[in-house]
């Protein structure tokens, strides 16, 4: 229908623009509290939802219950569902959209299904045109009939579709997200908003999910707490950690710090329905023993503080040096999250001073300097708007491009020269390129300060 | 002094920790560390690193970083702090955005007992580290007995609680051949020292062979500031237009 024609219709039509992504995004939001239920959660087309509630329906009273819950749950969002409980995703998903039952009993599926019509098949106008001409008004027709003649006619899809809606085939949803190793959750009889009740829930909940992790032999490398709030809003807190973890007190710190350190806090509004702890990454679990003398491991002590300050600051700012293969001296050295294991790095040369700098400037910083030609070092130089009159001074080390990286212009050659001011500051310069090479002088940089 | 007391972590020599026993370092505690200018900056990061090397040959070791210095001093490159015979793969090393959250990440690694030392960084004044946070950190030394290091760059002492406060400044190192700048040398003063003993300076080269500071006598051979050479020099700078007369050689540049 055009939009005149329904405004003819009814004058007092309110008209929106369609936003797809939004409708995306809403789902996706839905599908996220829908997490509450089972952990296993697919989108379905557009505008729907599949939940795999196998083993999940006795925790909210039976498939019912757990019907009418999720349909409160997305009420409170405002929307208006259909909601069906079957034996297959196929069979709940066609009964929603075109049938009027709520639960079906196990193994009564093909009953149930038997009444919808053609369209429930969800296999394309031209499919369903054809079948309607044959005569078929409803799935049941179709089943009675031997299926090699409807393969032979309309193709293998149909077959298929047809053995899943009666309930003769099952298949597993493919979830948005994968199911965790192990998980533990509460749900609350109301609203929680207290913060130190929800803390004492996870401890709770850290010391079943330690409880499963000791059974396997496994410790959690990846925890993820979900907050599911009244209104909808689901809130992670994601907490990795250097070595598998088991210990609750231990894991509910690091959660703490997340959460202390959150940019936007974790509001609880109203109160949270649900709390779910679950571990995302699980992996063998070393015992370790005290030694003789019973103290602990340091190693274990510093993977601990390693994790708290992860938790803290975050991944990108907890970092180990790397040593990397390389004579160009922005490569020479990397950083790595600091939970990554470290490599031994070289040797320096007994009896010569330091020949890198303590620090260096990444880019190298223009510098402006006066030097002997061809390959002298620098007499004086200015840089940060300071003069600095070269006392001692030691180069060139020249250091070529790695020109197997660079494109099709490789940087110029650079002469790096340790040098010392009258006070006793020692620089790391160098040029770049060659005097009567290319279009001007080559220009002069400071990359490093040495202590 | 405390039951701890001193141990064979100081940058002073033997000659000079007989002379003045403030020079020791006490472990399980703090001690602070002034850059004189703001160009020591490097020099203060180089001492701590030698003391940090001395006070923990093989443990872990923290390294908080305020991300200020990055900004003004270059990264910490590991290269150079293998050279100055530190193993880089020991350190860990946080960059903390502001002072409230290095001052953080420095407490939590003063409480971890299983490191050899903790070392923050900080630039500029410190609203944060008032009496209250500097005692902290203190006692955090003292109940885990790690060793915490704190330099202050572009700074103006303060009073804190730590064990010992010293400035440091970047010295002239002793040349080598063909006048090629030497060991890294520095300028300790020791400002404060809990224990009531006088302040001092020492004048210390820093030996990475044998891992400890070395008494440094005043340099006898007075830095040539010239090139040994007369020859032809560039103009000063390369974007300007040359002053007159730049352009015939230089003898000399000073």
């Amino acid at each position: 229908m055009a939009l005149a024609d329904a405004r003819a219709c009814l004058p007092a039509l309110r008209v929106g623009e369609t936003d797809p992504q939004a409708d995306a995004d809403l789902l996706q939001a839905c599908a996220t509290l829908c997490e509450m239920f089972t952990p296993l959660v697919a989108l379905d087309g557009a505008d729907g939802v599949l939940l795999d509630v196998t083993g999940c329906a006795h925790l909210f009273g039976g498939e019912e219950g757990l019907r009418m819950q999720a349909r409160r749950t997305l009420a409170r969002l405002g929307l208006h569902t259909r909601a069906v409980v079957a034996d297959t995703p196929d069979a709940a998903r066609a009964l929603a959209r075109h049938g009027a039952a709520k639960v079906v009993p196990p193994g009564e599926t093909a009953a149930f299904v038997a009444g919808l019509p053609l369209a429930a098949l969800d296999l394309g106008a031209d499919t369903h045109l054809a079948l309607g001409r044959a005569g078929f008004r409803a799935v049941g027709e179709l089943a009675e009939r031997p299926s090699q003649a409807l393969t032979a006619r309309f193709g293998a899809g149909l077959a298929t579709k047809l053995a899943r809606l009666m309930g003769r085939e099952d298949i597993r949803l493919t979830p948005l997200r994968d199911p965790p190793a192990c998980m533990a959750e509460r749900h609350f009889p109301e609203p929680l908003g207290a913060m130190d009740s929800l803390m004492a829930v996870l401890e709770r909940l850290g010391r079943e999910v330690g409880a499963i992790l000791e059974r396997r032999g496994e410790g959690g490398r990846l925890f993820e707490a979900s907050f599911f709030r009244t209104d909808g809003a689901v809130r992670r807190i994601v907490v990795e950690t250097a070595q598998p973890l088991r210990d609750a007190p231990g894991l509910l710190r690091l959660v703490r710090l997340k959460i202390d350190a959150l940019a936007d806090p974790l509001d609880p509004g109203f109160g949270f329905d649900a709390l779910r702890l679950a571990v995302r990454r699980a992996e063998p679990f070393d015992q370790s023993q005290a030694d003789l003398e019973g103290k602990p491991d340091p190693d274990g002590d510093v993977a601990a503080l390693v994790d708290r300050l992860v938790a803290r600051f975050g991944r990108a700012q907890v970092l180990r040096f790397a040593a990397r293969d390389s004579h160009d001296p922005l490569r020479a050295a990397a950083l790595e999250p600091a939970a990554a294991p470290a490599a031994p790095w070289p040797e320096p040369d007994p009896g010569q001073p330091p020949s890198r700098p303590v620090t260096l400037f990444d880019p190298p910083q223009a510098i402006e300097a006066l030097a002997e030609v061809p390959d002298g070092p620098p007499l004086r130089f200015r840089w940060r708007r300071v003069l600095h009159d070269v006392a001692r001074a030691e180069g060139p080390e020249r250091i070529a491009p790695e020109w197997w990286r660079v494109g099709a212009r490789p940087p110029a050659t650079r002469d790096y020269y340790r040098v010392e001011n009258g006070q006793g500051r020692r620089f790391w310069v160098f040029r770049e390129g060659f005097h009567g090479e290319g279009e001007g002088r080559p220009r002069w940089f400071l990359h490093g300060l040495f202590a | 002094m405390r039951a701890h007391g001193l141990t064979s972590l100081s940058p002073a020599p033997a000659a000079a920790r007989e002379a003045s026993p403030a020079a020791g370092l006490a472990r399980a505690a703090l001690h602070e560390f002034y850059a004189a200018a703001p160009a020591d900056g490097p020099a203060v990061t180089g001492a701590l690193l030698a003391l940090a090397r001395m006070a923990a040959p093989d443990s872990p070791i923290l390294w908080v970083r305020h991300a200020f210095v990055d900004r003004e001093t270059g990264a910490l490159y590991p290269p150079g702090v293998a050279e100055l015979g530190l193993d880089p793969g020991r350190l860990t090393l946080v960059r903390a955005r502001d002072i409230p959250s290095a001052l953080q990440a420095g407490l939590e690694g003063a409480r971890c007992a299983a490191l050899g030392a903790a070392v923050i960084e900080l630039w500029g004044e410190a609203k944060a580290l008032d009496l209250t946070a500097s005692r902290r950190l203190a006692l955090a030394a003292r109940t885990s007995g790690t060793l915490v290091l704190m330099a202050r760059v572009a700074a103006n002492p303060q009073p804190s609680a730590a064990e010992t406060r010293w400035r440091i400044e970047a010295a002239p190192s002793r040349a080598l051949e063909a006048n090629a700048p030497g060991d890294p040398s520095f300028s300790f003063t020791l400002l404060r020292h809990r224990g009531g003993l006088a302040p001092g300076e020492w004048r210390l080269e820093w030996s990475r062979d044998h891992a400890r500071f070395a008494d440094r006598v005043p340099d006898a051979s007075p830095a040539r500031t010239g090139p040994a050479l007369p020859g032809a020099v560039v103009p000063f700078s390369a974007d300007r237009p040359d002053p007159p007369g730049a352009a015939a050689p230089v003898r000399r540049a000073g």
